[in-house]
């Protein structure tokens, strides 16, 4: 593959200081933290991935790089964690703690996501942490926030997206509501949440010179991420009304399609009336018109006074006739050109194929080409969030192998020699 | 009244829809000073959507736009008058960050663009919180986040297997993208602060959504596969699915990792025979025999309620939750424990409306809420106090139309 741009993976340097360079990160967290780090990273932070000495367990989620299962491989892992350094550490022992405590002293962040009170178990939570550094921001990502009736509770990916209110929005009647597949979508949401409010930290710290400790529940940015469940409940005294590939329309009996078969896919469209519909809609019929699909009959909707509420399912379903033998006839591609010519709000469901031969993100430099270690060789992932005009957003390196850094980290900067080096690792703290 | 991150920074934001506006929810709610431009010439149309407080059909009563806007000012102003642009650039010269999420080239044409601004304010910050971004063939293509919500793949991700890609959610790149746009803005804000410099961020909700997707991408790089919808399984747990409870649509999610959760699990469930089949006793076994057991699994729970069964299981040590409406939401134990609700008033008899936290709780420098703001509320303060415009040439520009 060609698409991707070729940069140098050397580390930021102060002829390209970036927006997060001063700042040094630990990152302690698991799975349900991972992305904040790699945020952080991205802006030019210097993010330290620990990990037990042998190998973060997340390193086992599938799906893996030509399905070899080793600790190396993980493709989820290499997703959340590029942007890092990284070492191993076991914070159990007490070598490990000091060791830990010394990188604290230089560190600006802790990022963790470890089960409630465990920090604190280990001698090594926030208020304990102060008292070495009290200027460290020190971010927790846990399921239900640390305190509370349910802070105990446990919240895998799934059980976050229920008790925030997001997954009762996604269903059809003849089966359970369903999330997300694959990505851990509320694990990612809340490290975005993790990675703005230290951001907001660290901003703070600079005129102030005090640390703190930033609480994120998962459960929290879930509600924050679900459209209006709670509020349409107080306002209306009725739930919102639910969807996925239809609409319910409120007030009403009926029932849009919002997912539409075309030739090689699917294709997105709420066909709305009044003002939005009667901008959209009169073109996408136009368009049917010139390839010999409209009638009289669809030609002549009048879309800015139609309203679903007043319409039965068998009309609602005659006009979803047309669109839907019209779109039928059509590739994704070919939906997408030919909304792109008419200025058409028409999307097709892209698959990870679509998006990775997608014109707009190869023509804006999107792709960035990655190197790896053998068997890799070379990987192209999705470069930055956004686009800065001075410093940049970037993958500045790839994810790194177990203890890849343990050298560089322990002997380079904090000065352990050779010796100390060998009888940690034979006692199994590094 | 503690400190706040952001307490001095100074934000105008020309926005619409959503993910404009909870960006700078954000930020106003963190301590930033946010003004808000609108106009009543065409308003918002999260102000024309509801549901509306009352069942009263007004801009200042509508849900859809109290539930984003809630911490910042509001003014109205006319930028189709060149008095209105040229304001607009008083404005900005007041502020440390320009917002913004119109169509791509849109607020350069109205005089309103990076460069432009930098010429009013040197260090300026704008981000451009776009669809597409701003350079590329789809630069001007409108959109909202919707059908760019398809465009990312999350649906194609979304369902059960053989099923039609469903759309999680509403329009959920509007909720990813606000993140991103914080992110960006904040990291700028400590980049000017070191350097001096202020800088364009040029934001695109196709762009962060898929950064999020990266798994998923890297799936189709290195092996050729293009990952569809497992409904709520897991691929490593089992069971881990939703599972029906006694009453109407009332559902719970169980998902069991560990031999320990599976152990727990069966005890609550009363030891059941089949439970102790060796199929069900390792994990692999679990997930080798899943269909069979979540029935098994959901024939227990659906004589049951669902907070029962949530409390139980918890109690027991195995991740279970229940899958809540608005109404759970607003009984919940944990987000009251944390007052994550805030019910304030509104002026005009509007009456009450609850709006909900922010999902980052800091221990010296925690977020303030305040409501969201009439059309227009903030007129007199923003021209005459923050522009320190005379009465007189306020009530002028009024009465010529400007704050229309």
């Amino acid at each position: 593959m060609s698409r991707g741009t070729s940069f140098s993976m050397t580390p930021s340097n102060e002829t390209c200081e970036a927006m997060l360079t001063p700042y040094r990160v630990l990152d302690l967290t698991d799975e349900k933290g991972f992305y904040c780090g790699q945020l952080l990273g991205s802006l030019g932070a210097d993010v330290i991935k620990i990990e037990r000495p042998d190998g973060d367990y997340s390193r086992s989620i599938a799906p893996y790089y030509h399905d070899q299962p080793t600790l190396e491989l993980s493709l989820h892992w290499l997703a959340y964690n590029s942007n890092k350094r990284g070492v191993t550490l076991n914070l159990e022992s007490q070598d490990g703690k000091a060791l830990f405590q010394r990188l604290v002293k230089k560190a600006d962040v802790i990022v963790e996501s470890s089960p409630l009170g465990y920090m604190d178990h280990l001698g090594l939570g926030c208020t304990d942490l102060e008292r070495i550094n009290p200027a460290l921001v020190f971010t927790s990502i846990t399921p239900f926030g640390q305190k509370g009736p349910y802070s105990d509770f446990k919240g895998p990916d799934l059980v976050c997206w229920a008790m925030g209110g997001l997954l009762a929005q996604t269903v059809d009647p003849d089966r359970p509501p369903v999330r997300i597949s694959y990505i851990n979508f509320a694990y990612q949401i809340a490290s975005m949440d993790a990675a703005w409010s230290t951001a907001m930290a660290l901003y703070w710290r600079a005129t102030s010179g005090k640390g703190q400790h930033i609480d994120i529940s998962i459960q929290e940015s879930i509600v924050k991420t679900t459209f209006m469940e709670h509020e349409v409940w107080e306002v209306t005294g009725r739930q919102r009304e639910r969807g996925s590939s239809f609409y319910k329309v409120p007030n009403s009996s009926v029932v849009l399609h919002t997912v539409w078969p075309v030739k090689d896919g699917y294709l997105y469209l709420m066909l709305r009336g009044g003002d939005l519909g009667a901008r959209e809609n009169p073109r996408i019929v136009q368009w049917m018109d010139e390839e010999g699909l409209a009638d009289d009959f669809i030609k002549n909707v009048n879309w800015a006074e139609l309203d679903w509420r007043n319409c039965t399912q068998a009309e609602v379903d005659r006009i979803h006739g047309y669109f839907a033998r019209f779109f039928q006839s059509k590739t994704k591609a070919e939906i997408t050109q030919g909304a792109l010519e008419r200025d058409i709000i028409l999307q097709p469901i892209c698959s990870p194929k679509d998006i990775v031969e997608h014109p707009q993100l190869e023509a804006r430099g999107y792709w960035q080409e990655v190197e790896y270690p053998s068997p890799i060789s070379q990987m192209t992932h999705p470069g930055r969030f956004f686009y800065p005009s001075a410093s940049a957003c970037r993958i500045w390196r790839r994810a790194p192998l177990v203890g890849e850094h343990n050298q560089e980290i322990y002997q380079g900067e904090l000065g352990i020699t050779t010796e100390e080096m060998v009888s940690l690792e034979e006692a199994g703290v590094i | 009244m503690s400190e706040r991150p952001l307490d001095g920074v100074k934000v105008v934001t020309f926005e619409h829809a959503l993910a404009g506006p909870m960006t700078t929810e954000i930020l106003g709610s963190y301590g930033a000073e946010v003004v808000r431009v609108e106009t009543g010439t065409r308003l918002d149309w999260h102000r024309q959507a509801g549901p509306f407080i009352g069942n009263v059909s007004l801009p200042n009563r509508s849900a859809c736009y109290l539930f984003v806007n809630s911490s910042k000012r509001a003014i109205t102003l006319n930028l189709r008058l060149p008095k209105g642009i040229e304001i607009a650039r008083r404005i900005v010269k007041w502020a440390d960050v320009v917002v913004e999420n119109f169509a791509g080239g849109v607020m350069a044409k109205m005089g309103l663009g990076y460069d432009d601004l930098c010429k009013v304010k040197p260090d300026i910050i704008m981000l451009s919180a776009g669809i597409y971004g701003q350079t590329g063939p789809f630069a001007h293509v409108k959109g909202h986040g919707g059908p760019l919500t398809a465009l990312t793949g999350f649906p194609y991700i979304t369902g059960f297997p053989g099923q039609e890609p469903q759309f999680p959610g509403f329009a959920l790149t509007d909720f990813v993208a606000p993140r991103a746009n914080v992110l960006a803005i904040v990291a700028a804000l400590d980049y000017r602060r070191r350097t001096g410099k202020g800088q364009y961020l040029d934001a695109s909700q196709f762009e962060s959504a898929i950064h999020m997707l990266t798994p998923m991408v890297l799936e189709y790089e290195a092996n050729g596969r293009e990952p569809v919808g497992i409904g709520n399984r897991c691929g490593y747990a089992a069971p881990h699915g939703v599972y029906r409870c006694a009453g109407e649509n009332r559902w719970c999610v169980i998902a069991v990792f560990t031999d320990d959760e599976w152990n727990a699990l069966c005890r609550v469930m009363g030891d059941m025979e089949w439970a102790k089949q060796s199929r069900f006793q390792t994990p692999a076994s679990r997930l080798d025999n899943e269909d069979e057991l979540d029935g098994l699994v959901e024939q227990w729970t659906s004589t049951k309620q669902a907070e029962v069964i949530m409390k139980l299981l918890q109690e027991a040590g195995v991740p279970a939750g229940v899958v809540q409406t608005g109404a759970d939401l607003d009984h919940d134990p944990q987000l009251t424990y944390r007052g994550f609700y805030r019910k304030l008033d509104h002026p005009d008899s509007i009456g009450s409306f609850t709006y909900s936290g922010m999902p980052a709780r800091m221990s010296r420098t925690n977020y303030r809420i305040t409501r969201a703001p009439m059309l227009g509320e903030d007129n007199e303060y923003v021209y005459t106090k923050i522009l320190e415009m005379s009465d007189e040439e306020f009530v002028e520009l009024m009465s010529g139309g400007l704050f229309e």
